[in-house]
């Protein structure tokens, strides 16, 4: 264990380090990254995207979320949250939170077939909007567009992968010309045959760091809930040496955090 | 809600939870989420509680036999021993023929002779923390027949038609509808009628549909309108006071979609018959003549909550005792000569599972 090491980052963000953190070492280069969350029907990976959430809203920055929730609605997460130490609802109302309920807004205009469209482009509207306001008041606060399931987009959009793809490139826009970061969760096992497999390999090149949950090989346990796959692809000004690392490691999901820890150094 | 209660000390109990409790059928559980009985007891018990209200079960089904019609019977019979509004969808031309098979409770006497409650007082020393959640349990079985949370059901009797002659019961064919509008509609107007009223709910609610994908219906073909019209119901349910149960034969839902359809699942079930004369798994599990099949959870609602819930033991034999009330039962594995030691693969197995209980400590 590095203890050094985790001492000086505890200090610089204030926060409880641990593997992940550190496998995802965004710390040190402040937000401007794309993550990619992958999870299966055994293990969730949503609990790597309540750390971001929390990480995002932690007191000691400024940062802001826009949240795009089509799995869970705003009570779910608030109440997962409050348990982790950051009320939502407080932050909604500070102007640091902002929640896109999709599980209702796209349900009315389902209906019609040209609507399909519409849903996603007013969706995109409106995250552009935010950002536009939320980068404006300050200029060094950093925006997280958080999706919680790009699935569920999919199918919200009637099955036109083309659509999510390209709203997705359209958020990536938004990287460039705001500086904001993507915190994206999306099925793995889902995209098995050819036609579907883009909406899950161009995201995955696009991004930054690739995290992946995944159920342990020989089954459940109830002190190892899976294993995490970090993929850091690292940044252009890193040394050589340091870029594109994989880690691997196990974790156990708590309410209020997360466990993770090598292989075989639990007792 | 508490307001109505004046609160003396800060260290009292919220009381306010104990005033949704008196929704009939509703238990309380953890993170402020509630249950509804599923209609078999062991079932709840292995699921922490019961199915979680607002949540989507679907079942798996096997495509050979009609095991998982047993779960929807005792889940819409335990609804109609609570006068919960029901909603029931299904392939058959005449869906209405399904409340006769509904199976009847037993008298409370004798279905409770496996002695639940008195068992647990005195064999079991809970630490008090938790009392409350088996507590609850307890006074409601003993409160007598009328208000118990879940029912033993007797399979061989019908459930008489008194039960569900007065009470709001809609049975819709998916026969005829080329597509799934007219049941999304049902399905509205159902959860809007017991939707939460300021955010209390005032009346559990039950969907059942059964074989969704099944051929008979015209839109099995449109792989996108089912996923749509889950995920919409999905998010009905979860805004109201409901549960809904799916069974769908996985079979014939195209491969490409079958992960989808068991990701937007809160609570994932399948169940399994058993061959008649399998002479190999007769080897290797005591009590196979008994079984009806098997039960697997994949998956169990987490609503509210981050942590997932790790199972003791993901499969279960069904059988039925004294041939008529459902039971489930930890699969027991027959000693396998040679390797004693080395049944640590199998999450299914008891044995398996007390011996990991060792390294705890």
């Amino acid at each position: 264990m590095p203890t050094g090491k985790k001492k000086r980052k505890k200090s610089l963000r204030g926060m409880d380090n641990s593997l992940l953190e550190e496998a995802v070492g965004i710390a040190d280069n402040r937000g401007r990254v794309v993550v990619v969350v992958e999870d299966c029907v055994e293990t969730s990976g949503a609990f790597v995207l309540h750390h971001f959430l929390k990480r995002s809203l932690h007191p000691d920055s400024s940062d802001v979320v826009v949240f795009i929730a089509f799995a869970h609605p705003f009570s779910h997460y608030d109440r997962i949250l409050r348990k982790m130490g950051c009320n939502l609802t407080v932050q909604r109302k500070n102007q640091r939170f902002l929640f896109l309920d999709m599980l209702t807004l796209e349900c009315p205009d389902r209906n019609e077939r040209e609507a399909r469209e519409d849903g996603l482009l007013a969706l995109y509207g409106e995250i552009e909007k935010a950002v536009e306001i939320y980068s404006s008041l300050e200029g060094s606060r950093t925006i997280t567009i958080m999706i919680d399931d790009v699935s569920l987009m999919e199918v919200a959009a009637n099955g036109s992968s083309n659509h999510v793809l390209d709203f997705l490139h359209y958020c990536y826009s938004l990287k460039e010309k705001y500086g904001c970061s993507f915190v994206t969760l999306n099925h793995e096992d889902i995209y098995s045959s050819a036609n579907t497999l883009p909406l899950i390999l161009q995201p995955e090149y696009l991004a930054d760091v690739i995290i992946k949950a995944e159920p342990l090989a020989t089954g459940l346990a109830s002190d190892v809930h899976g294993q995490l796959t970090v993929l850091n692809k690292g940044s252009a000004c890193d040394l050589g040496g340091s870029s594109s690392k994989v880690r691997n490691f196990h974790f156990r999901v708590k309410e209020n955090n997360v466990d993770y820890f090598y292989p075989g150094t639990r007792t | 809600m508490a307001s109505s209660r004046p609160r003396t000390s800060s260290f009292s109990r919220n009381i306010s939870s104990a005033a949704t409790s008196q929704i009939p059928g509703v238990k309380l559980g953890p993170n402020g989420t509630s249950f509804l009985s599923s209609g078999i007891p062991d079932l709840d018990q292995i699921l922490g509680g019961g199915f979680t209200l607002g949540s989507l079960v679907m079942i798996m089904e096997d495509p050979e036999a009609p095991h998982h019609m047993l779960l929807l019977r005792n889940f819409m019979s335990q609804g109609l021993m609570h006068k919960q509004p029901l909603l029931y969808a299904s392939p058959e031309r005449d869906p209405r023929g399904f409340l006769g098979t509904l199976p009847s409770p037993m008298a409370s006497k004798e279905g409770k002779s496996h002695e639940q409650p008195a068992d647990q007082d005195t064999n079991l020393r809970i630490a008090w923390q938790y009392k409350k959640y088996f507590g609850e349990q307890n006074s409601e079985v003993q409160r007598g027949g009328k208000a118990e949370y879940c029912n033993d059901f007797d399979l061989r009797k019908p459930l008489e038609r008194h039960f569900y002659s007065g009470q709001r019961v809609d049975c819709i064919s998916l026969r005829d509808s080329p597509n799934l509008e007219p049941l999304l509609e049902r399905c509205s107007t159902f959860s809007a009628q017991i939707s939460k009223s300021d955010g209390n709910i005032t009346c559990a609610g039950r969907i059942a549909i059964q074989s969704l994908c099944s051929p008979q219906c015209d839109f099995s073909d449109k792989d996108w309108d089912m996923l749509s019209f889950i995920r919409s119901l999905k998010g009905m349910v979860r805004s109201s006071g409901a549960v809904a149960v799916i069974s769908f034969p996985p079979s014939l839902v195209s491969p490409t979609f079958v992960k989808r359809w068991l990701h937007l699942a809160d609570t994932l079930i399948s169940v399994k018959a058993i061959p008649d004369e399998d002479k190999e798994l007769a080897k290797l599990l005591t009590g196979y003549q008994d079984m009806l099949g098997l039960l697997s959870v994949h998956k169990v609602a987490r609503i509210n909550t981050q942590v997932p819930a790790i199972l003791e033991a993901t499969t279960f034999s069904m059988k039925l005792r004294k041939r008529r009330a459902l039971v489930l039962e930890c699969l027991n594995q027959a000693p396998v000569d040679g390797s004693s030691g080395s049944s640590y693969g199998t999450s299914g197995s008891c044995s398996g599972s007390s011996k990991t209980g060792n390294h705890d400590f």
